[in-house]
């Protein structure tokens, strides 16, 4: 019986350097020859518990290839979805005969620095907006258009067109205030064990960065680069889209993309990447 | 004597499904946390386990563990240790606990736990995304078996 119980604590040493052991590669991004970003920050405060120390880029956990299609905009198949999405700025539609570029004027000028503050509360409507939500409400409310759908190419395209212009700006959302009771939610999901896996996000994306899940390497499933263009489905892919993917695979019910649950969460994650670079719309595989 | 008391126990609960198969619920850990009685009370088949090991739909058991009796299928991750040698570190029990649920030998450990139908939060349709309608255990009783067996054979 002592035996045994000791065997156990054996096996359980064993294991954890496995564990807290982290090979992502030391190499710099650099986008388009000039602007160096930060892949590579401080973690945030909030986070002194998990006990890592450094927050990381998922681009540091990409081949040298993926990185290298990333760096360039001539490479990055993800700038095509923004070139049609500047298109879509500049088209009216709906029942108010505006387009975004009506109010908004030109995006490189009155869309830089958004996407590093989003998700944020927005006082006149007293509710936590994602970048997505904002989109959309602007679509119904301002142009008496459809909505898009919430993880749809066309609200990919237009989130990247709208991350681009804070490239290299660092991630700075608000955790405090009246968005606090939302945070501290989407954190609980964040180490909530779902499906019949049994796995949090904690799960593979604290404990196990750097290590190798079959033959995928794991990051820490930070959203700095989002969207991001997959090579794998050769598409652009929002947040949610992504949380809903990862869930999934704990083979569980997931929540729906748009869903209080994932808006919380995406705060959260959010959150984890503060100070690191802008980096979307990233490429992934 | 205790032991012999609950695999008894265990033998009896599970009567009803399969003759001589014990249903999840009704496994009975000893003192140790081992799992004393074979789930199918037939033999396993080693070379059935090293299938289920690598079968993704099954046990998917090289998506985090290094195998090196294993090198034939591609990809072996290293979320948990290397299993070379395991045969000799833990008895044929253990080694059934283990995969049956592996919290109850490492608390919290990431490992699922493949032959059990309840406790679970948000439990799905397999990797359909949709509310699971009934849970089945991630192996069938014989296949715990055939892995335990092939794990047998991993010695140093
Ligand atoms: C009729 C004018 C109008 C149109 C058309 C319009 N918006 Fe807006 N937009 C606004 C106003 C007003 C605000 C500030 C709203 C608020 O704070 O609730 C805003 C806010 C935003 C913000 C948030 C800015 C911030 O500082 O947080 C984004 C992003 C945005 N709009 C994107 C778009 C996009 C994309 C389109 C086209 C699909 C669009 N808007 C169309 C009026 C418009
Ligand atoms: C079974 C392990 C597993 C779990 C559990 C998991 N993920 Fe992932 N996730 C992955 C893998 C594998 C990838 C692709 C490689 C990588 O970037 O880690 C990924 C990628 C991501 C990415 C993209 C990162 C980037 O840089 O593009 C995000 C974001 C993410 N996950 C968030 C989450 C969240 C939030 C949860 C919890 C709801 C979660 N994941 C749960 C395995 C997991
Ligand atoms: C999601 C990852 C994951 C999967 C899938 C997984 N394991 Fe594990 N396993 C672990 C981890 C992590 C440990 C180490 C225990 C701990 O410290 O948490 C472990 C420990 C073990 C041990 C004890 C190892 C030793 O050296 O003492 C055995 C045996 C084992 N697993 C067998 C299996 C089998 C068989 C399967 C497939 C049916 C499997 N595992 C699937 C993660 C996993």
């Amino acid at each position: 019986m002592k035996f045994k119980a000791l065997t156990a604590v054996a096996a359980l040493m064993v294991a954890m350097p496995a564990i807290t052991l982290a090979d992502p590669d030391d190499d710099t991004l650099v986008l388009n020859g000039e602007t160096e970003m930060v892949t590579k920050a401080a973690a945030p405060a909030h986070m002194e518990e998990t006990g890592i120390d450094t927050v990381m880029s998922g681009w540091h956990f990409r081949n040298d290839d993926t990185q290298a299609m990333q760096a360039d905009d001539f490479d990055n198949p993800g700038m095509l979805a923004v070139e049609s999405a500047i298109e879509a700025w500049n088209t009216v539609e709906g029942e108010a005969g505006k387009s975004c570029a009506s109010c908004h004027g030109a995006a490189e000028d009155s869309m830089k620095g958004i996407r590093a503050v989003y998700p944020k509360w927005n006082e006149t409507a007293g509710e936590l907006r994602t970048l997505a939500m904002q989109v959309n409400d602007c679509r119904t409310n301002q142009m008496k258009a459809e909505p898009y759908k919430y993880d749809s190419g066309p609200m990919a395209a237009m989130e990247a067109l709208i991350s681009v212009q804070s490239r290299g700006m660092p991630v700075n959302v608000a955790i405090d205030g009246p968005v606090q009771a939302i945070w501290e939610k989407g954190k609980e999901l964040y180490y909530t064990r779902t499906g019949i896996l049994e796995l949090s996000c904690a799960s593979c994306h604290e404990e196990n960065y750097g290590n190798m899940i079959r033959a995928d390497h794991l990051s820490q499933g930070q959203i700095n680069g989002f969207p991001t263009y997959r090579l794998k489905n050769a598409k652009l892919n929002t947040v949610h889209g992504r949380f809903k993917g990862c869930v999934r695979d704990t083979r569980a019910e997931t929540y729906k993309p748009g869903s209080e649950e994932f808006i919380a969460l995406e705060l959260y994650v959010a959150s984890r990447g503060n100070g690191l670079s802008v980096e979307g719309p990233s490429v992934r595989n | 004597m205790k032991v012999y008391a609950l695999t008894l126990a265990a033998t009896l609960a599970a009567g009803a499904a399969f003759a001589g198969e014990v249903a999840p619920a009704d496994v009975v850990f000893n003192e140790d946390g081992a799992i004393v009685a074979s789930l199918s009370g037939v033999a396993g088949n080693p070379a059935e386990g090293a299938k289920v090991m690598t079968n993704r739909g099954l046990g998917n058991c090289v998506a985090c563990h290094e195998v090196s009796a294993l090198s034939d299928a591609p990809f072996h991750g290293n979320v948990g240790p290397s299993l070379d040698g395991v045969g000799d570190r833990w008895s044929a029990a253990e080694l059934r606990s283990i995969i049956v649920n592996a919290k109850v030998m490492y608390e919290g450990t990431v490992m699922p736990s493949f032959y059990r139908v309840s406790g679970f939060t948000r439990p799905g349709d397999g990797y359909t995304g949709k509310a699971a309608t009934e849970i089945a255990p991630l192996l069938t009783a014989q296949q715990v078996e055939d892995v335990v067996a092939f794990l047998g054979t991993l010695k140093e």
